[in-house]
């Protein structure tokens, strides 16, 4: 067959193309469960970064997982736990925040560490350049954060990107989501200079000011849910 | 035939006829994936893995391919290749994979490889396309290695992720020089090294 001829062109490339996608659905088919479980395993270390746990040298993550995690359910906006056929760790975050917050699925995944249970709840919302996620431990009065864990998919080097450098999650250390009176209050990013009297905050980053504008906002609106399931965990420490 | 004959197209990708620095092909990814040694390594691991594999399979296919689509038939091969490198890291390194993200999709992109398979596959054996694959492969890792080597080192204080700058220095009054991390540095490093190299073979 003449090689430069239409025919001959048009086989060539339909017949190449189609050895090329049957080649790659095959590597993807035998590579996916390996991709699946490095994924989970790193949802697993965001998890329990929030708990100020790392895993030692050599230690596996899940394990890690599996020691501290006890306990995992999926509350609603009115603070009951609700039945669903998802596990907690499976609900996809981001598309829950989208919902109204009445039907919304909120995970909770209760951890216990040397200094006490805390309660670890994902947050996602929008930076600059995309989705920044991240994850809040409480402690078990439901209202003083115990820690913080913030990641980002394209945030700028340097600036937005701070976010998940422990400089900027450990200012969450401490702080208090309610009010004495117990309003649900959240926790403000703020310049220097413009911290408020009475909420609590922590600085922004110079130069980040949209990345910092969209934490403050994801916790705001991924918290605010929570806030009745939060308020049983407070009147049940006091009795 | 001589035994340094046979293997010319691996061995001078090495050095005389460098892609990097003689050919100044695949600048970009140089600048990028040089802060640390270990994501260079692995960057040099893939390109090799696709630019030998790829010199293969278009030498192969050399005497089938329709002149008038010669450079598609090359990008979909090339493209399947980094597809697969690209599948395999998020399996087995994910680390890295996080880490290297859209520079292995853009090894597609990367001038060493459709150069190679233009110059030397199509008109080449697949033995001799192979080598000199590998040896082009080695000849950028090379360069990138000795970049994210002295990047890392002086920016960061590391190699490999350990502290090589035992920390009395810091004590002393030493910063490791931010420079180092920034794009532009790597340029100047490459930069170096075409000097000394120029300077070495005067031809």
């Amino acid at each position: 067959m003449n090689r430069q001829s239409n025919l001959y062109t048009i086989l060539y490339s339909a017949l190449l193309v189609l050895a090329v996608g049957i080649v790659l659905a095959l590597v993807y088919q035998v590579l996916r469960p390996a991709q699946e479980e490095n994924i989970a395993n790193d949802t697993k270390r965001q998890i329990l970064a929030a708990a100020r746990l790392t895993p030692s040298e050599g230690e596996s993550i899940s394990t890690l997982y599996n020691d501290h995690i006890t306990r995992s359910f999926i509350v609603n906006s009115n603070g009951e736990i609700v039945k669903s056929d998802i596990a907690p760790f499976d609900v996809d975050v981001a598309a829950e925040i989208k919902k109204p917050d009445n039907e919304r699925l909120l995970p909770v995944f209760e951890c216990s560490t040397s200094n006490g249970t805390k309660y670890i709840l994902p947050v996602y919302g929008a930076g600059l350049w995309g989705p920044i996620w991240g994850y809040i431990a409480f402690d078990n009065n439901g209202n003083t954060i115990y820690g913080a864990y913030f990641a980002h998919q394209g945030e700028t080097p340097g600036l937005g990107a701070e976010i998940e450098k422990p400089a900027f999650s450990n200012q969450f250390q401490g702080k208090q989501i309610f009010s004495g009176t117990g309003a649900f209050e959240s926790v403000a990013v703020v310049k220097t200079g413009r911290e408020p009297a009475d909420k609590p905050y922590v600085h922004a980053i110079s130069g980040g000011t949209i990345t910092s504008q969209g934490v403050q906002a994801m916790l705001a609106n991924s918290l605010e849910p929570y806030a009745a399931w939060l308020k049983t965990l407070n009147t049940s420490s006091n009795n | 035939m001589k035994l340094s004959k046979i293997f010319e197209p691996l061995v001078n990708p090495l050095s005389r006829e460098n892609p990097v620095i003689v050919q100044v092909l695949g600048i970009c990814s140089a600048l990028a994936v040089t802060a640390k040694l270990q994501p260079a390594v692995v960057m040099t691991i893939s390109v090799t893995a696709v630019l030998a594999l790829a010199n293969v399979i278009i030498s192969l296919m050399r005497k089938t391919i329709p002149t008038s689509i010669r450079i598609i038939v090359q990008l979909v091969v090339v493209a399947a290749l980094v597809v697969i490198v690209d599948q395999v890291l998020k399996a087995w390194n994910y680390d890295v994979s996080k880490q290297l993200s859209v520079f292995i999709g853009l090894i597609i992109t990367n001038c060493i490889i459709m150069g190679r398979l233009e110059a030397f596959a199509l008109n080449n054996r697949p033995w001799d396309s192979f080598l000199d694959g590998v040896g082009n492969g080695l000849g950028y890792g090379i360069i990138l290695v000795v970049v994210a080597f002295f990047r890392e080192l002086l920016g960061s204080g590391t190699l490999w992720g350990y502290q090589i700058i035992p920390q009395w220095c810091y004590d002393n009054g030493y910063q490791n020089n931010g420079m180092m991390i920034l794009p532009p540095m790597a340029l100047i490093t490459v930069a170096c090294i075409i000097w000394f190299h120029r300077r070495k073979e005067k031809d």
